[in-house]
C-alpha cells in the first residue's frame, strides 16, 4: 500500500478535492508574511552602507528570482513524471507552472533593472546572470507557446515536457553565473554552505519574504492547476456535478 | 528595531532612491495581484460557461445540435 498515495496523486479529482481546504490557509499565511516582510524591509531594516536605500529592492528581487528558479524545477519535474508514468495530473501542474514562472522571472528582471540604475548606473547590462535569467524568461514563454501550438492535448504535453527538461541545462548556469564569469551582478547574498554576507537585521525580513513568496507560489500554482483540472475534466461526471451544485 | 526614517516624507523620498524602490514594489504588487486574481476569474468563467451548456443539454435532451 506504500504506493497508494502516488497513484492517488495521478487522480485529478482526488487532488482537486484534497487541496480545497488548503487554499484559505495558504492565502492568509502568504499575505501575512509578504506584508510583514515588505514593511520590515522598507521601513525598519537599516539602510545599506554602500547602496543606501535602493538595496531595499532586494526584499522582492531575491524572493522572485528564487521562485522563478524553483518554479522551473517544479515544471520540469512534473513534466518528467508525466512522461515516465503517463499520468494526467503532472502535465496539468506543468502547464500551470509556466505562466507563473514567466511572471516571476519578469518581476526579477524588472526589479533588477530598476535596482541597477542607481547602483550600477545602467538599466541593463549583458552580464552572465542577467542574460541567463532572460533565457529562463524565454524558456517559460516557449512553454506557454508550445502548449498552444498543438491541437492534440497529449502531443502538446509531451513536447512541452521535453522542452522543460532540455531547458534544465540553463538552471546551473544561472546559479553559477556569478562565480564563473566576472559579472556586474553581486554574488549570492544567502549561502546554504558557508556564511551569508548579510547582517541578521537585514536577513530576517528577507527570509520572511522568501517563505512568504514560497507560500504564495504554492497557492497560485494550486489555483491555476485546479482551473486546468476543471477544463480538462469538463466532460466527467464529478465536474458536471460540481457545476450543477455551484449556484 | 526602529523606524529608519526621520519622517514620513523621508520614508517616501528614501534619500533620492524613492522612485526606484517604489516603482519596483509597485510593479511587483500589481503582478502578484494579477497572479492571484486571474485563476479566480478563469474558474468563474468556466462555471458560467458549463452551466450554460448544462441548461442547453436539459432543454435539448437528445443533444442534437449541441456539442
Amino acid at each position: 500500500m506504500a504506493w497508494q498515495w502516488f497513484h492517488r496523486l495521478g487522480s485529478p479529482r482526488w487532488f482537486y478535492e484534497k487541496t480545497n481546504p488548503w487554499l484559505p490557509w495558504l492565502a492568509v499565511i502568504s499575505i501575512a508574511l509578504i506584508v510583514t516582510g515588505a514593511v520590515w524591509g522598507l521601513a525598519f531594516a537599516p539602510a545599506d552602507y554602500k547602496q543606501g536605500n535602493s538595496y531595499r529592492i532586494i526584499y522582492i528581487h531575491v524572493p522572485a528570482a528564487f521562485l522563478a528558479l524553483a518554479g522551473y524545477y517544479i515544471m520540469a519535474i512534473s513534466g518528467a513524471v508525466g512522461l515516465i508514468w503517463k499520468m494526467k495530473l503532472p502535465f496539468m501542474v506543468m502547464k500551470s507552472a509556466a505562466p507563473i514562472g514567466a511572471l516571476l522571472t519578469f518581476i526579477s528582471l524588472v526589479t533588477g533593472s530598476i535596482w541597477g540604475k542607481p547602483t550600477w548606473g545602467t538599466w541593463w547590462e549583458w552580464d552572465a546572470r542577467i542574460t541567463s535569467m532572460l533565457i529562463l524568461f524565454f524558456l517559460y514563454l516557449g512553454m506557454i507557446a508550445l502548449q498552444q501550438a498543438y491541437q492534440q492535448r497529449d502531443t502538446a504535453d509531451k513536447a512541452s515536457a521535453v522542452l522543460a527538461l532540455v531547458g534544465m541545462v540553463n538552471i546551473p548556469i544561472i546559479y553559477k553565473s556569478v562565480d564563473w564569469w566576472n559579472t556586474l551582478h553581486q554574488p549570492a547574498t544567502i549561502k546554504f554552505t558557508g556564511k551569508s554576507t548579510i547582517d541578521p537585521s537585514m536577513l530576517y525580513p528577507l527570509l520572511i519574504m522568501v517563505i512568504g513568496f514560497y507560500c504564495f507560489y504554492a497557492l497560485v500554482l494550486l489555483l491555476y492547476t485546479r482551473v486546468e483540472i476543471l477544463r480538462r475534466e469538463s466532460r466527467t461526471q464529478w465536474v458536471n456535478d460540481l457545476v450543477a451544485n455551484n449556484k | 528595531m526602529k523606524f529608519q526614517f526621520e519622517s514620513f516624507a523621508d520614508f517616501i523620498a528614501m534619500n533620492n532612491h524613492g522612485p526606484y524602490v517604489w516603482a519596483a514594489y509597485g510593479i511587483t504588487f500589481v503582478a502578484l495581484i494579477y497572479l492571484l486574481v486571474s485563476p479566480v476569474v478563469q474558474k468563474k468563467a468556466f462555471f458560467k460557461q458549463q452551466q450554460k451548456l448544462q441548461k442547453l443539454a436539459q432543454s435539448n435532451p437528445d443533444g442534437q445540435g449541441v456539442e
